[in-house]
């Protein structure tokens, strides 16, 4: 669906984008995973046709976005970053002249505009002004919207920052849906959740490169341990701590406010650093996450 | 901009099973003249920008209103004020005519003006620069160019409804006096068409709604000075060269004569100066979207 090779995306003396290398299949979500400004949302307008490459080749659909961009944009569907819904206009309008944009007969556009408020739980609100729209309504809208054309690749550029953990796992909900129906989802966040939730396969963007690509669990694997303890100190009482506990796992992290122990035991862990008399305010035996992925990568935590 | 579906060539490439879907893949025919323009840049659909402005003013029809009441109030001023200081003017073809007579018609184009510009400025900076509602529908197979052609289109129908209220007006106070007068319509469409599309240009370029003081600093002398409620012969010499550049004073030229009914082969080139400056403006504001929205 989506092959990049080389790709670069300079804004003056800027690089926002150093040359990635991308390939998505037809029927998997695929993730873009980093922190803010690790180039991913430079990356996602290159594939949706609304921006275009400073460098490198890029085929979307199997076209050139510089050459048919109009008919690559006909197939995909795009959840940008900010809402851009139409405020001027109602629910019911918004959907129906979008698929206008697409150019759907009206009929169609009746029809697909019913559909997907059911799809998004938005009938009750059919005739209301979009203003008065929740934020996570609003997004739920955007990603109705998104669906107007049946597109073949839908795009999301971080569909659920700012969203309520009850929201977010609405709109999740709604993604897989869609994927099982046979769409290609492709993903950017700083949610590891996120990603880990949603994604069959992920690149790790840092600085407008790619630091790593694989499975969520593939990577957890590759570039983790197992668990993971926690130590919290009470402030001011970390210093030295790294050091003292090395020895319980194969590595440590030492982050402002707490110690990361990685193990294949994270109990086991635990004990022996109670055993060494180190007195930790509160611990947490977990498992890795990508975000510990991201940790060893870059040295730096994907949501500061 | 036409529509109609053509047999395309299209390269099916990885398209869904479902055949019930809207081949939304087809570019529109596009006309020789927009043939030559970049692909990327127009998909033949603007007129679903003018369907969304429909859309918007269904509920705020009672603007139009307003359409009507502006001649009405400015007529009744010069007939019933001004017109008892100067009881009579020399028009068009050397004619004397009474004063409302020969200020009505330049009305007439400074309301398209207006119109347009106020449409093409406000609601397009709005739109572009707070509501990004382009920046949604580049995401589609729209391009900058059916935003551009869209949009003006949609002013200058605007002013097409405004003028046709104005001419109204003046055919019950009385003053058209010749059939040439139904080109009023036209003339004020093409007025409409060149000040949208220049002040959607200066659109893109505004950056905070405080500019908009830049854009009256325009109008404001263009709509006093360019012969609209006194002749040419007036200005010194050297003046009447710099009144002669303005755009208003084109239109200004062509609703009087059209009024009285004294055509001049000179209102060909008051039209097509008009129609430059519409084709530039139109050209210059898909460009400057693109280069601010398609980055």
């Amino acid at each position: 669906m989506v092959e990049a090779k080389a790709l670069v995306k300079r804004f003056g003396d800027f690089e926002a984008v150093r040359g990635i290398d991308v390939q998505v299949r037809k029927g998997e979500a695929f993730g873009f995973l980093g922190p803010n400004g690790a180039g991913k949302s430079s990356t996602m307008r290159m594939i949706a046709s609304t921006s275009p490459r400073s460098d490198g080749d890029l085929r979307v659909l199997g076209m050139d976005p510089d050459v048919d961009g109009p008919r690559i944009r006909a197939r995909l569907g795009s959840v940008p970053q900010q809402d851009t819904l139409d405020t001027e206009l109602t629910v019911r309008q918004n959907l129906q002249i979008y698929g206008r944009y697409f150019g759907m007969s009206r009929a169609d556009v009746r029809r697909k505009a019913t559909e997907l408020m059911e799809f998004a739980q938005l009938s009750e609100r059919a005739d209301g002004l979009v203003d008065a729209l929740s934020g996570g309504m609003k997004r739920r809208l955007t990603i109705a919207r998104s669906l107007v054309n049946d597109p073949d690749l839908l795009l999301l550029d971080e569909p659920t920052t700012g969203l309520d953990p009850q929201a977010r796992h609405m709109l999740w909900d709604r993604l897989f849906r869609l994927k099982a129906g046979g769409v290609t989802l492709i993903i950017t966040s700083h949610y590891m959740d996120e990603v880990e939730q949603l994604c069959d396969r992920l690149v790790v963007m840092d600085d407008g490169r790619i630091v790593a690509e694989g499975s969520p669990s593939e990577l957890i694997a590759r570039y983790s341990t197992r668990e993971v303890l926690e130590l919290r100190f009470a402030p001011g009482e970390q210093g030295g701590i790294a050091e003292r506990v090395a020895e319980f796992g194969g590595r440590v992290e030492e982050l402002p406010d707490r110690v990361l122990v990685y193990t294949g035991d994270g109990e086991r862990a635990l004990e022996q650093v109670h055993g060494r008399d180190v007195r930790p305010a509160s611990s947490l035996v977990r498992r890795s996450t990508l975000e510990d992925v991201f940790l060893r990568l870059t040295g730096r935590t994907l949501v500061d | 901009m036409r529509t109609s579906p053509t047999t395309s060539t299209t390269a099916p490439g990885a398209a869904g099973p479902d055949a019930t879907k809207p081949d939304t893949t087809k570019p529109a025919r596009r006309g020789l003249l927009l043939r030559m323009l970049p692909a990327p840049l127009y998909a033949g659909r603007a007129r679903a920008l003018l369907e969304r402005s429909a859309m918007v003013y269904s509920r705020a029809w009672l603007v139009f209103v307003s359409g009507v009441v502006e001649p009405l109030l400015y007529l009744l001023a010069f007939q019933v004020g001004f017109g008892k200081l100067v009881e009579e003017v020399t028009g068009p073809g050397g004619q004397t005519m009474s004063y409302v007579a020969f200020v009505a018609p330049a009305l007439l184009a400074a309301s398209a003006m207006n119109g347009a510009v106020f449409d093409s400025t406000f609601n397009v900076f709005f739109k572009f620069r707070y509501n990004k509602t382009y920046d949604a529908i580049l995401a589609t197979p729209l391009g900058p160019l059916d935003i551009a052609l869209g949009e003006i289109s949609w002013a200058v129908l605007r002013g097409g409804l405004y003028a046709l209220a104005f001419l109204g007006v003046m055919t019950g106070f009385g003053l058209v006096t010749s059939p040439w007068a139904l080109l009023l319509l036209p003339v004020a469409l093409l007025v409409s068409f060149a000040f949208s599309a220049v002040g959607m240009v200066c659109a893109t370029f505004l950056k905070s709604p405080a500019q908009f003081d830049f854009v009256q600093l325009a109008v404001m002398p263009m709509f006093l000075l360019s012969t609209t409620f006194y002749p040419l012969s007036v200005y010194p010499e050297p003046l009447q060269y710099a009144v002669q550049c303005l755009p208003l004073y084109h239109g200004v030229e062509l609703t009087r004569g059209l009024a009285v009914g004294v055509l001049d082969v000179s209102m060909i080139g008051h039209a097509a100066y008009l129609f430059v400056l519409a084709a530039a403006g139109s050209y210059f504001t898909a460009k400057r979207l693109a280069r601010l929205l398609l980055r």
